[in-house]
């Protein structure tokens, strides 16, 4: 389902004398569907970076990234867009939103914006939302003001919202008790039992060897010139 | 969704070797690009970019000297003046920066979304009430103020009236010159959260200048950064946010506090 092929990435700042920093080389990685695949390595590794490249939130210097068969390394921004509504989903450390908006529509958008009645959107955030221990009195207000905990749960509820075939976990785990943990966590298996191939970054160990089928260093993808 | 008969796999509006000049000064130069049923492109830059230049251009406010504006497969620059008029009533919408510039002051509210009713053949004024009234929910405001003159509305209500009297005919291209520029934070986050479901709602395809980058970040599906005139970035909006390949985008990404 993702599929990575000797990609590579360098950032070059314009504004502090045109350095040039290499940052990934060689990267590969494959996962299959029903698979869950763990990214680590320190902190500044680089498993950030090889996510949001995934995602096409960071453009890749060279190499290819096919997820279902469309590489994101080199197709237009109108199919990423496409890809990203459809196929691939993110659930990133921080939840940007419009605010305002009500969080049982922020958690309903991934579904209103495939055309699903609202309805069923709506029926669906709810799902999402009690699962994840959300009060009810919340469902209309803006996460805005929510506390660190009860967005990330927005955000992961936003996530699963759609059954994307593939998913991208950014900490999923990271600042929840051990109840709402417990939620998120099978909600990962669940996502895997349908067929959805995932990687995720987890510091949270006992998580990650729970769910994830494997591990991956991306210590191995930093380029050897790089200081 | 209404698409109409619009074909999802056709650009609605392509632009190509687009320019400018004001004597010789350029205004904006060689801009090309494609925009999609449903997409919102954001233009950005400085004041002076060429930005609402190319906005003007594009929205036939002013004569582009060279290149091609094709919306649905028809040249906008070649076709008949009354023919352009009609398209700019119908398919297409201008939301200016300044309400006062897209609003009749002197019509009331219920007047100014009804007038563009009436101007595309709309006749039974019980109809015509009703559809303003309901455009004026749609954009959150009270039925009650059907009647009040736009001066007695705060900015921010002038702001979504406007919206309102473009969109009551369903466009399907609307161009927006800095929508939320001059309105209080809290103002244009109600604006944007309309904006968004309005979108999606109709189907529109935006074309939208602004220099706040939060407000693309929220808005744009796809960004082009302008810079003398010159488009010199293009991409996927977070990722010409979040990785800026030229100087000047990194420059004006990193100059802003927190997007």
């Amino acid at each position: 389902m993702i599929e990575i092929e000797n990609l590579s990435k360098s950032f070059t700042l314009h504004n502090q004398g045109g350095a040039v920093i290499p940052v990934m080389a060689g990267a590969h990685l494959r996962v299959e569907p029903g698979e869950c695949v763990a990214l680590t390595g320190q902190s500044g590794a680089g498993k950030s970076t090889l996510m949001r490249m995934i995602y096409g939130n960071y453009l890749a210097a060279s190499g290819s990234i096919r997820i279902g068969g469309v590489d994101v390394a080199t197709v237009t921004p109108r199919d990423i867009i496409r890809l990203r509504r459809e196929t691939l989903g993110y659930v990133s450390q921080y939840l940007r939103v419009v605010p305002r908006v009500p969080t049982r529509t922020v958690v309903a958008e991934p579904l209103l914006a495939l055309g699903k009645p609202e309805g069923e959107a709506h029926a669906r955030a709810e799902e999402l939302l009690t699962m994840l221990n959300i009060p009810e009195r919340l469902w209309s207000l803006s996460p805005t003001t929510f506390s660190g905990g009860e967005q990330q749960r927005v955000n992961i509820a936003r996530g699963f919202a759609h059954e994307y075939p593939a998913m991208l976990l950014d900490e999923p785990t990271a600042s929840l008790d051990a109840r709402n943990r417990d939620v998120v966590l099978s909600l990962i298996e669940g996502a895997k039992a349908r067929g959805a191939a995932i990687i995720g970054i987890f510091h949270d160990e006992g998580a990650r060897n729970q769910v994830c089928d494997r591990v991956v260093d991306v210590t191995g993808f930093t380029p050897k010139a790089a200081a | 969704m209404t698409m109409h008969d619009v074909s999802l796999d056709q650009p609605l509006f392509r632009v190509e070797g687009l320019t400018k000049r004001y004597g010789k000064r350029i205004g904006c130069a060689d801009v090309s690009f494609d925009l999609w049923p449903g997409e919102v492109l954001g233009i950005v830059g400085e004041s002076g970019s060429g930005k609402s230049t190319l906005l003007g251009c594009l929205a036939g406010h002013m004569q582009a000297d060279e290149g091609k504006i094709l919306y649905r497969g028809r040249n906008t620059l070649t076709m008949p003046e009354p023919e352009r008029r009609v398209l700019s009533r119908t398919e297409w919408a201008f939301v200016h920066q300044n309400p006062r510039d897209g609003l009749r002051m002197g019509v009331s509210a219920g007047g100014n979304v009804g007038e563009r009713l009436m101007a595309i053949g709309a006749r039974n004024y019980g109809d015509i009430r009703e559809t303003a009234a309901d455009w004026l929910g749609r954009v959150e405001i009270a039925g009650e103020r059907i009647d009040d003159r736009p001066r007695q509305f705060s900015g921010g209500m002038q702001q979504r009236l406007q919206i309102a009297r473009n969109l009551v005919t369903s466009p399907r291209l609307v161009f927006m010159d800095e929508p939320t520029g001059g309105l209080d934070v809290s103002v244009q986050a109600r604006l944007l959260d309309l904006l968004r479901g309005l979108v999606r709602d109709m189907g529109l395809s935006v074309i939208i200048v602004t220099h706040d980058l939060a407000v693309a970040r929220l808005l744009a599906d796809r960004l082009m950064v302008m810079k003398d005139g010159h488009v010199i970035e293009h991409g996927l909006t977070d990722q010409v946010l979040d990785d800026p390949q030229a100087a000047y985008t990194q420059l004006l990404v990193s100059s802003v506090l927190q997007v």
